[in-house]
């Protein structure tokens, strides 16, 4: 049946259709949509992992077991996995096994731009690589019979605009597969140096085996263009944007299997063109292997290294070709992301700001915090870091441990960041460290996690209580405190009390986002104008609701849900 | 058929996938090609969003570059402004007259441009504005503003009227079906 699917629903229905049987992952834009659509089908087993290290040792203990099985992050979440990644190439598989990374050219919600294809190299593991939808749908069920074929897990990389890019697909029925048997084989599946040794000779004489197979397997395909002098080699999004150029002046090498890369068949194509251009995003790893195997192409000598690419750029860099378009001279002003109306963090990075505090931030929504005008921000490397960093910042200048915090929400906590808080307690530091508690996943758009009560097959569960950890992580229980964020002046009381003790401790500031539907919204704020003098201090919150009119506050009515924090920020109580 | 460019602009949060489903929706219906691309994460915190909708008998990428679309589809009237040198010479810009406040005008680092559509007017550009936030709420629901301009939109898809009425019923649930029609139809009135 013909259906539009976005790119990551498309492999979710792969995912159905190669009758897989469990699914975990830990959200990551753009990848996240693939658990989410696969957690819909009421055949597969689906769950949030609380990282992506922990949800691909699910993946590999489920198939293990003999069943198929896939885990989904993005393009920095394998970097978290790198450890079960690397082994799950040794051990190979029992049922099939699919990881899904998707990278992000553009960054359009990352904090690196990061080619995943080097992983596959690095393991030496098979890697797929889709140019729509439809490609989505098919290599992922072709990967679970390549993946049992060759005894490997297989790397599917996917990119923001295949992931949320929709197309046409066409559905058919589950296969379903019955379990592969489990026989005991420590020489496979435990992996100490004696077993090893034997395993990573398997593992070349495999990769070998899949050279070979990648000379004339399925996933690669030529679309040939009688009469055309140019040849492009090309794979995922650059595929399209090289046909919207070149369309039938040129024929295509189009290129699925990305690791291990075919030799004969490339030469072969490459010799029958004048010109050979190779197309590809990121990092030069096509055009890398068939320089190396003596074709004559040109690649990145033109063509850029960073950003996504397009159309645009291919017409302007290959063809000296520029589009006209109409413009206007009004200047006109960003529209930079906000956070929104009534989040519950806006007053703690008030208070931040305020205060002049040192902020080792994290990755989450309130890494907006960071942006004018609270610009409360020093500091966001990757998920959890916030209180390692910290910790390793205030041991060389320990006259910023009671001017300092890390700020890190309940999801990040729970990934990474639950370990970095018991090297600060172990290791006598005395930071002081903020969780912002919302109960829910928020950036990535509302996944569950071990606070959220509930789980992604929407069964409840009694939260994890944020409390016992912490002070079972060895915070003493004095120490240890929860506040309601958007109340600004206990908050910047108990903040002051926390910073100015020689002992880590943690504030827990907890209120659940603004956007969750069982949040009630309250009417929206007004303000007296007979008492309001324009001062400007309520501005200083960024919310997004309130402007000065003709020195006036002006509260929008629509967009405000009532939270009140604009309030405490009225000396003359002209909020109400 | 020939092929149609169409970006969806607006703020984060105003529904503007919605409008890409039903248009979407409408060409698998009459079996041609269709390549959507939307922006989800982070820049939908309130940020300028941008959806590309490109369609006809074989369509290869999914976005749309600077002088391509045929239309945008604005939700607020700065974010036609600022999409601009994606429309074709020649283009058509449907737009929202509802003005969003973005942080820097809030904050007074910049002011909102609010003459801006006057400029436009006077370029090789056809735009055709209205209050679709008015309309919805005369429709019955202020949620309906997509819906709205998808009706304004309809009269230059390629598609009959009553192609572009089927695709909304199979996009929008079920109860909230009477009040989008009516929204369309008011779109489509104007």
């Amino acid at each position: 049946m013909k259906k539009i699917m976005l790119g990551n629903e498309a492999v979710a229905r792969g995912l159905y259709e190669a009758g897989v049987r469990l699914v975990s992952s830990y959200p990551g834009t753009p990848s996240t949509e693939i658990t989410e659509f696969a957690a819909g089908y009421e055949e597969i087993y689906a769950e949030w992992a609380p990282n992506e290290k922990v949800a691909m040792e699910v993946a590999i203990g489920a198939s293990i077991a003999g069943g198929r099985a896939f885990c989904a992050m993005k393009h920095v979440g394998l970097n978290v996995a790198a450890d079960p990644f690397f082994i799950g190439s040794y051990i190979g598989v029992g049922g099939g096994l699919l990881i899904g990374v998707a990278d992000d050219p553009g960054m359009f919600s990352s904090q690196n731009e990061q080619d995943s294809r080097h992983y596959a190299i690095a393991a030496k593991l098979p890697c797929l690589e889709p140019s729509d939808s439809a490609e989505c749908l098919a290599f992922t069920k072709m990967a679970y019979d390549f993946s049992e074929r060759f005894d490997t897990p297989v790397l599917l990389r996917l990119n923001t605009r295949i992931s949320h890019s929709r197309s046409i697909v066409d559905t058919s029925e589950r296969l379903e597969k019955e379990l592969v048997d489990y026989n005991k084989d420590p020489s496979k599946r435990v992996m100490m140096p004696a077993n090893a040794k034997g395993r990573h000779v398997v593992l070349e004489a495999r990769f070998d085996e899949m050279r070979t197979y990648a000379e004339s397997c399925p996933f690669n395909r030529i679309v040939e263009n009688e009469g055309s002098k140019i040849g492009i080699i090309t794979a995922g999004p650059s595929f399209n944007y090289a046909r919207e150029v070149f369309g039938e002046k040129a024929s295509y090498f189009k290129l699925g299997l990305l690791n291990p890369m075919p030799t004969e068949a490339l030469k072969a194509f490459a010799s029958r063109f004048e010109t050979v251009y190779v197309i590809e995003e990121l990092d030069d790893i096509i055009e890398t292997h068939c320089k190396k195997i003596g074709i004559q192409c040109i690649g990145k000598e033109l063509l850029p290294l960073c950003d996504e690419y397009s159309q645009e750029l291919l017409r302007d860099k290959l063809l000296g070709e520029k589009t006209e378009f109409v413009s206007d001279e009004t200047p006109i002003p960003g529209r930079p992301p906000v956070l929104c109306p009534g989040c519950p963090h806006r007053g703690m990075f008030y208070l931040f700001k305020k205060m002049g505090l040192y902020v080792s931030g994290d990755i989450g929504c309130y890494t907006l915090g960071a942006l004018p005008p609270l610009g409360a921000m020093d500091t966001t490397l990757c998920m959890g870091a916030s209180i390692s960093a910290l910790h390793g910042f205030n041991k060389i200048r320990p006259d910023y441990a009671k001017k300092s915090v890390a700020v890190i929400g309940d999801s990040t906590f729970f990934h990474s960041g639950m370990t970095g808080l018991v090297n600060t307690t172990y290791n006598k530091g005395i930071s002081t460290v903020v969780i912002l508690d919302n109960r829910i996943t928020g950036m990535t758009g509302h996944q569950q996690n071990p606070t959220s009560g509930m789980t992604l097959k929407g069964e409840e569960f009694h939260d994890i209580c944020i409390e016992d950890i912490v002070l079972a992580a060895g915070i003493a229980k004095e120490n240890l405190r929860v506040i309601d964020p958007d109340n600004l002046i206990e908050g910047e009381q108990i903040l002051r009390e926390e910073l100015a003790k020689e002992a880590p401790s943690v504030i827990i500031a907890r209120k659940p986002c603004a956007l969750l539907k069982s949040v009630k919204r309250l009417p929206a704020r007004t303000v007296d104008v007979n008492k309001c003098v324009g001062c400007a201090a309520c501005m200083k919150i960024g919310c997004p609701c309130i402007s000065v009119v003709n020195k006036k506050a002006v509260v929008d009515q629509t967009l405000c849900v009532g939270c009140g924090l604009c309030k405490h920020m009225c000396r003359l109580g002209a909020l109400i | 058929m020939t092929e149609k460019s169409i970006m969806i602009v607006g703020v984060g949060g105003q529904g503007s996938l919605l409008a890409s489903k039903i248009l979407g929706n409408a060409v698998l219906s009459q079996g041609k090609d269709v390549k959507v691309s939307e922006v989800h994460g982070m820049s939908q915190r309130g940020g300028s969003v941008v959806t590309y909708v490109r369609y006809g008998d074989d369509v290869a990428s999914p976005i749309i570059n600077k002088g391509e679309a045929d239309i945008i589809l604005s939700f607020e009237k700065l974010e036609a402004a600022r999409w601009l040198p994606f429309l074709k010479k020649g283009g058509i810009i449907i737009t929202n007259s509802q003005q969003i406040n973005p942080m820097p005008v809030i904050t007074g680092q910049a002011t909102y441009p609010e003459t801006v559509l006057e400029g436009i007017k006077a370029k090789d550009v056809r735009v055709i504005e209205c209050d679709a936030l008015a309309l919805a709420k005369e429709a019955g629901s202020e949620k309906a503003v997509n819906v709205v301009l998808i009706g304004m939109l309809a009269h230059f898809t390629g598609f009959d009227l009553d192609i572009m009425r089927e695709a909304v019923k199979n996009s929008v649930p079920s109860k909230f079906l009477e009040v989008n029609m009516k929204a369309f139809e008011i779109g489509a009135a104007i």
